[in-house]
């Protein structure tokens, strides 16, 4: 299948080897990927924030530049639930009932990985190799937006090597929610605290999801705390192999 | 109150009407796919279970007592000394429940029922699946007062009164009438969510669960209001 | 009845000190330092959530009935004065006395007014959002009159002169202990040995409210439901205290918002399953009480109800906004949602506090009253999937904050940092060759990173990020620049 990747700007910027293990993966599954060059970003932020205005250019973006491919993948709940939910509404709002079509039509070919991976793709083993103690933080829009379900999990047992540990609270917000993370800091804080307490309490080496921005901010708290457990997302222990390990 | 020269009535409809616009948008429907009324069997046990997993006690006539007996049986046990029963409960109950009876005439008042050890009723119907009882003031139930004030309270579930659901309730019940959902005895979770039974309504429900067969009754009694429901 | 179309403009609440409060990160801070107040909080939304969750999972037509109950407050919505106009027909044609009230000052005159005509200078109350949303209690007492709370945590709330911090727990920031000091301290006639078991505090309760029931002449209310076709009123509570109060005393003032409607009986169907479930996580509270304006030698003979709008008309204006009116105050969201689960009730300073309170509040007020209320979530959505009348919190949420940036741009000649901010990146975003540039400069961030390659302090507003979380350095190559690098131009 010739999947076109939405890296997401974060990943672009802060995170390339989340969108290189993307590319990895999908590659090794025998699968086309190409990379729209004129990509940039979802919108999610503006939209969150309340600059909807802002946000109209980037939705457009987005459809012309995913508008020709029949599968686009992300490796980001959240950019993809912005993509699914919140595009055509955006573009209604600025009263473009044409744009709003356009983007309905791409939300609908438009997955997160792990959903692509397991109800359009219909692999669970991709063939990893993962030697580690991993725990998997589900994300709230994976979870509760988009109802990727247990496919993430299902992906991750799959894996060779790999020692699966339940994180207690899971479903549990991790207390980023974009500009929330700075406009509340302390609420945010308080939520990470809690966060990094069942992580810890795991006893995993890894601290895994489908989600940099998440992870960024759970990887950013365990860094300061120096505690030894690194963040990994999805991507990079689904394409880590025993020739190339993550 | 006017202001303007406006009252508060047309001033607030009129926002209203303005607030949806003069071509207000098409009635959204209501998909009603959720198990309705008569979507299913009376489950009796389940009553049980259900009334005495919220604290509710359960007399059943599984050894073919009449309504009598077990109204006796209940009142030996509880120690009651003085019961009140509205006007209209069948002649049998008041043999059981022997001399200490005072029966509502309209002119109790809450200190009066405040002195009063135990109250029995009948019921207008019981919900099976929520372990519910209602009252609507029939000539068996009485005021409302009446099963409110007293700490003890004692109702008489005909097995014939048992519906399933509360759809099925809803659909029973007369609406223009005074309804009172009784669910268990009264509780509170206000101090750290932790269940306290008994708080301002009375402190023990229990429930007399008989087929009609075991409840005679003359025949003008059942269902019917002490007084004239609707006022015009 | 008129059914010609008489639009007036619609206002939001003036009266806002039940409302609004400081700004919400503000209170939040002070909220989170509180040490006890978290462990409260934390202890009884766990408790509340897995006793909800019990129960739900019993029914097997839940997703059903939430959407019913979607439908049906959408529909009542929709045609809201023709729904009021025969809930007032159906109340009067029985006896009830229907009020209008335009906003808060109206409402508490008009219950003044009504409680001063029978002459007691006391009322016993059953709890109720809309009254504490006009401040009835304070209302009466500058008028002479007490108003009692008769709940037993709005009588906890009350007694230590404190405000509630949940829909259907208002005193659930307070543990035994504190609640015990407040009995002892407060309460007349209270044993001085009470010790702080829940049972002996509630039994306390009892005494001390007994003798004020059996004397009450006169009771405020709310309702949880009105049954537009019957004129049937519904109080659903637990304690026994609604009861008392809705039947022993002769007058009955009912205070309820206009947006509590359902159009028929046969539509309590559904909300009696899906309120209780919800909220107390029980298959049904211990009681509920209907009335149907007056009956004739039993309850109160003289009954009332004030329809109250109070900035409903204004929310219900915003056709996506509107949405917030179907809330049927059971507080699934407050017990699910991380951020009431660490800040409490008090820090959204409101009366309707958490999420349904960060979208309802910021709409009866005018947004720009309660601007920080929208930003406070993140977004996570949990209340959307506990909402028993599916609520899209989320998106109203996103929907007030857009409207928020609106509003504030069209007041203010200047943009704020942020807006600055958010136009750069948006410009930024525009194309890819300026985000690919902004990249490469970005990669200068590198020499803000230490030997671990994080960066460990920004200047503001980014120093919120990093006062508890490292950032990661920018590696040395975007993903594009390695795609280009690798692949070429492709696509």
């Amino acid at each position: 299948m010739r999947v076109a990747l939405f890296v997401t700007c974060l990943a672009d910027t802060l995170f390339p080897s989340v969108g290189q293990a993307t590319v990895r993966l999908l590659e090794r599954l025998g699968h086309e990927v190409v990379f729209p060059s004129e990509q940039t970003c979802c919108g999610q932020m503006h939209i969150n924030t309340g600059y909807q205005r802002e946000a109209v250019p980037l939705v457009r973006r987005f459809v012309e530049q995913f508008e020709p491919y029949d599968a686009v993948v992300a490796p980001s709940g959240s950019c993809v639930g912005s993509v699914r939910h919140q595009h055509a509404m955006v573009a209604r709002r600025a009263g473009e009932e044409a744009l709003a079509l356009r983007a309905e039509s791409v939300a609908a070919r438009t997955y997160e990985l792990s959903q692509l991976l397991v109800d359009v793709l219909g692999v669970e083993d991709v063939g990893a190799h993962f030697p580690h103690r991993v725990t998997y933080h589900p994300t709230c829009h994976s979870l509760r937006l988009l109802r990727v379900g247990d496919a993430p999990l299902r992906l991750l047992q799959q894996v060779r090597g790999i020692e699966l540990v339940e994180l207690p609270d899971a479903d549990q917000c991790c207390g980023f929610g974009g500009t929330f993370a700075v406009k509340n800091a302390d609420t945010s804080t308080a939520m990470l605290a809690d966060k990094m307490r069942h992580v810890l309490s795991t006893g995993a080496e890894v601290c895994s999801a489908g989600d940099s921005s998440c992870l960024m901010h759970i990887g950013g708290g365990l860094s300061r705390l120096r505690s030894g457990t690194r963040t990994l997302h999805l991507a990079e222990i689904l394409a880590s192999t025993e020739k190339e390990p993550a | 109150m006017t202001s303007g020269g406006v009252t508060a009535r047309d001033e607030v409809l009129g926002r209203v009407r303005a607030a949806l616009g003069e071509l207000r948008g098409t009635l959204p429907g209501v998909p009603r796919s959720y198990h309705g009324a008569g979507a299913g069997p009376v489950d009796l046990d389940l009553l049980v279970d259900r009334l005495r997993d919220y604290h509710a006690l359960v007399r059943t006539n599984g050894d073919g007592h009449t309504v009598a007996g077990l109204l006796a049986d209940a009142v030996r046990e509880r120690g009651a000394r003085s019961f009140v029963v509205p006007a209209g409960v069948p002649p049998a109950w008041l043999e059981a429940l022997g001399s200490g009876v005072l029966v509502d005439d309209g002119t109790l008042t809450p200190v009066d029922l405040d002195a009063v050890d135990g109250v029995v009723t009948g019921c207008a119907l019981a919900i099976a699946e929520t372990g519910t009882i209602v009252l609507d003031a029939s000539a068996d139930q009485g005021r409302r007062l009446l099963s409110l004030v007293p700490d003890y309270h004692l109702c008489v579930v005909r097995e014939e009164d048992v519906v399933a659901t509360v759809p099925d309730a809803v659909a029973r019940l007369d609406p223009t009438r005074p309804l009172t959902w009784i669910s268990g005895p009264s509780a509170t979770s206000d101090i750290e969510l932790e269940r306290v039974e008994g708080v301002h309504g009375p402190r023990t429900l229990e429930v007399i669960l008989v087929p009609a067969a075991a409840d005679p009754r003359p025949p003008s009694t059942p269902g019917q209001s002490s007084e004239a429901p609707v006022q015009s | 009845m008129t059914s010609t179309f008489l639009g007036l403009p619609t206002v939001a609440a003036t009266d806002t000190e039940h409302l609004r409060g400081e700004p919400f990160p503000v209170a939040a801070r002070r909220a989170l330092a509180d040490g006890q107040l978290r462990a409260n909080l934390g202890r009884a939304t766990r408790t509340i959530r897995a006793k909800r969750q019990a129960v739900v999972d019993e029914v097997d037509d839940w997703q059903e009935l939430r959407e019913a109950g979607r439908a049906l407050k959408a529909a009542t919505m929709a045609r809201l004065d023709e729904h009021l106009e025969q809930l007032e027909a159906a109340v009067t044609a029985r006896g009830g006395t229907v009020h209008w009230a335009r906003d808060a000052a109206e409402a508490n005159a008009v219950v003044t007014e009504l409680v001063r005509a029978t002459g007691s200078d006391e009322v016993v109350k059953v709890k109720s959002m809309a009254t504490q949303e006009i401040g009835l209690n304070e209302a009466l007492a500058s008028a002479g009159i007490a108003a009692l709370e008769t709940d037993l945590a709005e009588l906890i709330v009350q007694l230590g002169n404190d405000r509630p911090s949940h829909i259907l727990v208002p005193a659930i920031h307070r543990n035994r202990a504190e609640i015990r000091e407040i009995f002892r301290r407060e309460m007349p006639g209270v044993d001085p040995d009470l010790t702080d078991d829940p049972r002996q505090l509630a039994m306390a309760a009892r005494r001390f409210l007994r003798s004020k029931f059996l004397s009450a002449r006169v009771a405020v209310s709310g309702a949880n439901f009105a049954v537009a076709e019957t004129g049937t009123l519904a109080v659903v509570e637990s304690e026994g205290n609604g009861r008392m109060c809705l039947t022993l005393p002769q007058t009955l003032i009912t205070v309820m918002g206009i947006e509590k409607l359902v159009p028929a009986w046969q539509d309590l169907e559904v909300f009696l399953q899906l309120l209780p479930r919800s909220s107390t996580g029980e298959r049904m509270n211990p009681y509920t009480s209907m009335w149907t304006g007056v009956t004739p030698g039993d309850g109160p003979q003289d009954v009332h109800l004030v329809l109250l709008d109070n900035g409903r008309t204004a929310t219900l204006a915003d056709e996506v906004g509107r949405e917030a009116l179907h809330c049927i105050r059971c507080s699934a969201c407050l017990n699910v949602c991380p951020v009431y689960e660490r800040v409490g009730g008090h820090a959204y300073g409101s009366v309707y506090p958490g999420p349904i309170g960060a979208v309802l509040s910021p709409q009866l007020t005018g947004v720009e009253q309660n601007a920080t209320l929208p930003y406070a979530s993140s977004l996570c959505g949990a209340c959307l999937d506990v909402c028993p009348v599916k609520i899209d919190i989320p998106s109203l949420l996103v929907h007030l904050r857009a409207q928020h940036v609106e509003q504030h741009r069209a007041t203010h000649r200047l943009p704020s940092p942020e807006a600055v901010t958010m136009a750069a990146a948006g410009w930024v975003m525009g194309d890819e060759r300026r985000f690919a540039a902004a990249q490469r400069a970005g990669g200068a961030g590198r020499l803000l990173g230490g030997r671990r390659g994080v960066i460990a302090t920004l200047p503001p507003p980014l120093a919120g990020w990093t006062s508890s979380r490292d950032l990661p350095a920018p590696p040395a190559e975007s993903f594009r620049a390695w795609w280009r690098r690798t692949r070429g131009e492709v696509s």
